[in-house]
């Protein structure tokens, strides 16, 4: 290798400049000759999924789409909710922002969908062992905070210009919070009920599965609504380096200054970013009261709903009778 | 042969643990080698429980009860020292082996209840069997019934923050009853209940104890509880069981001075029965003597036999089932056992009847 990647001084500085951009340069020009294949193939798969998704998404006509969209948030939350995302959808229509609203969403829905499945398991694994947690911590970090735009340069290298640096990017934009508050949520469950679930004899899986992922899920699911938020964001920013959607439209109205088509995509980004963010948290809560819990409710305790004996101060008493000492008079 | 039987069990936490219980078996105390940097938690423990026993190890805070009734099912692991359960060393076993002891053996009641909140009362009931890996059908069936020993048939399918303590931890005593182990631990299961709950578990607890015969081991910090439902108590104090008797010996003789402290807030009305202070039958009676009017059961508490004798100018009668007579209970014998005046010890410890529960009417 050239002497570039050595450390020299630099001018004016009492300290050697270390050439770190040299370092990172090279190490990408090496995973770039050798991994090549790779690239290519993670690039088709996403791409066909991304488009793929697009079309179906598209395949419904507009209209009725944003009704059943409407439908789905009533299951989840409320009327006034299904019909503020109602009104919010056909806006979007009415601007003609649709497609691109519908692209940016399939962009959406992959990278949260792959972003999720690295994150749950990596937050589970950090959660139960204060070593992963240690190491994972400043990888986290160095992703949440190194400035977004920093993501597209490398991802444009390795993948050229296009749909899937943007999904890359905003992957590894979108993450962090998953991590984090998997992580937090299975470390805050209740020792006790931890304890109690290993006293009547299971294995460290059935306690996964049985009691802290279910304690944990508002939190977990806090993380997913984190993740789709962030996700959003870098995917409109994904618009930069041609990931398609309502990214473009706000990057072609900054180079028209076109004020009104920029915001006009803008209130798009954020009527979708609006839906998705009460729907998933509507998902994380546990004293639900959506319509939907209410019906599934209403369905398991009909039986003993009858026959219910009262309060619970009532229920309490009877045991009195039960006292075994009993003089005889 | 004893269904738990424990030997010479240590726990340390800290550095070089193998090293300390050395220093504590050569008689060492906890806070000689805290200063080294370890906490000797439990130090040579030695009992063992039999079948249909109800054992309570009573201490406060700090004294190593917590830790030692987590080496009896290993969620724990001990220092040194063995466990057996039956015949199998829980201080050996592997972690399968461990989990096969915890479903079929040994089940526990937790303090703060330690329930699902997602899943519903019967499903919380049924935890162990589904752990065990009992087909649905069973363990519901299994769970309604054990719901139903406890008196919450009717909760079954609501959600346990639908219901009070009190019949929380009543999900608690059915979900281990349900699991249908011989062993039953207790930590600290009443604890969090007010009084008045407390008491009504108490009572259940020997209610049902009566009934299903289980081996209980039962944690408290409350003398009170200790002493009522014990049918042997052992006190531990900065690690060490200072005192393994039953609850009446104990009373009868604390033998220290801490434990006499303790036992001055005892409500001795509760512990002691008709048996337990009852003097020998009037001489010449040939079973039932003319001037006794009034026959009480040996296992009648003290507290039921203040009413009776203040009405009663002679003495009580104490006869078993068959109308043996026992012996006679004066109201001298009353007021001494209440007085704590036992064993030549004439020292007032003060009257501790002011327990306004102590003066409820007897059962009949």
């Amino acid at each position: 290798m050239p002497e570039t990647t050595l450390i020299t001084a630099a001018e004016g500085s009492v300290l050697p400049r270390v050439p770190v951009g040299d370092w990172v340069d090279t190490g990408f020009d090496w995973l770039k000759d050798n991994f090549d294949p790779l690239f290519e193939a993670v690039s088709d798969v996403t791409e066909s999924a991304v488009e793929g998704l697009t079309e179906a998404l598209l395949l419904p006509p507009p209209l009725l789409f944003a009704v059943l969209l409407a439908l789905l948030g009533l299951a989840a939350r409320s009327v006034a909710f299904a019909v503020g995302s109602l009104v919010g959808l056909l806006l979007v229509q009415s601007m003609d922002l649709w497609e691109e609203a519908m692209e940016t969403l399939a962009l959406l829905l992959v990278a949260t969908v792959v972003a999720v499945l690295i994150a749950i398991p990596v937050g589970i694994a950090a959660a139960k062992n204060d070593r992963v947690s240690a190491a994972v911590r400043p990888v986290l970090d160095f992703m949440q905070t190194m400035p977004a735009f920093v993501y597209l340069v490398p991802a444009v290298t390795f993948f050229g210009i296009g749909l899937v640096p943007g999904i890359i990017t905003t992957i590894i934009f979108a993450l962090p919070p998953g991590v984090r508050l998997t992580e937090l949520g299975i470390r805050q469950v209740d020792a006790e009920t931890v304890e109690a679930g290993y006293a009547f004899g299971s294995s460290p899986a059935q306690i996964l599965r049985g009691i802290e992922l279910p304690l944990a899920r508002p939190t977990i699911m806090a993380g997913v609504n984190q993740v789709i938020m962030l996700g959003l964001s870098m995917a409109v920013i994904a618009g930069l380096i041609g990931a398609g959607g309502l990214g473009s439209v706000v990057v072609t109205s900054i180079s028209r200054l076109d004020v009104g088509l920029g915001f006009e995509a803008g209130l798009a980004v954020v009527i979708l970013a609006i839906y998705l963010d009460r729907l998933t948290g509507a998902f994380g809560r546990t004293d639900q009261k959506s319509p939907l819990w209410r019906l599934r409710r209403r369905k398991t305790t009909t039986a003993p709903s009858n026959a219910t004996v009262g309060h619970p101060a009532v229920a309490d008493q009877p045991t009195e009778q039960l006292v075994t000492t009993s003089p005889r008079a | 042969m004893p269904v738990l039987r424990v030997e010479g069990l240590y726990k340390v936490f800290g550095r070089r643990p193998d090293e300390v219980v050395d220093q504590l078996s050569a008689g060492a105390s906890a806070a000689d080698v805290q200063a080294s940097g370890a906490t000797a938690a439990v130090i040579d423990a030695a009992f063992e429980v039999e079948q249909g026993e109800i054992f309570v190890v009573m201490g406060l805070s700090g004294s190593g009860k917590s830790t030692l009734i987590r080496m009896l099912n290993g969620l724990v692991r001990p220092t040194a020292g063995h466990v057996f359960v039956g015949d199998e060393d829980i201080a050996a076993l592997d972690p399968k082996g461990l989990r096969a002891v915890r479903q079929q053996r040994i089940s526990m009641v937790f303090q703060h209840f330690a329930l699902l909140p997602h899943r519903s009362v019967l499903e919380n009931t049924a935890y162990a069997l589904e752990v065990r890996g009992v087909d649905r059908r069973t363990r519901l069936a299994a769970a309604r019934e054990a719901l139903e020993m406890v008196g919450l048939e009717a909760w079954a399918d609501h959600r346990p923050d639908e219901l009070s303590g009190g019949m929380q931890q009543r999900v608690g005593l059915a979900r281990a009853l349900a699991a249908e182990t011989d062993i039953l631990l207790m930590d600290e299961a009443f604890s969090a209940l007010d009084p008045l709950i407390r008491r009504e578990m108490q009572d259940q607890l020997m209610e049902l104890q009566a009934r299903l015969g289980r081996t209980i081991v039962f944690i408290t910090h409350d003398l009170n509880e200790a002493m009522r439902l014990g049918d042997r108590v052992a006190v531990m104090r900065d690690g060490r069981i200072v005192r393994l008797d039953t609850p009446e010996a104990i009373l009868a003789d604390p033998g220290d001075e801490y434990l006499e402290r303790f036992l001055a807030d005892v409500d001795r009305s509760r512990v002691f029965t008709a048996g337990d202070v009852m003097s020998a039958p009037v001489a010449g009676a040939d079973g039932r003597p003319v001037a006794t009017a009034v026959t009480v059961a040996p296992n009648t508490p003290l507290a039921d036999l203040l009413e009776p004798s203040a009405l009663s100018e002679a003495p009580l009668l104490v006869a078993d089932d068959t109308g043996e007579a026992l012996g006679v209970v004066t109201r001298g014998d009353v007021l001494a056992a209440l007085g704590g005046v036992s064993s030549g010890d004439l020292a007032t410890r003060g009257d501790t009847t002011d327990d306004p529960q102590s003066l409820e009417s007897p059962r009949a």
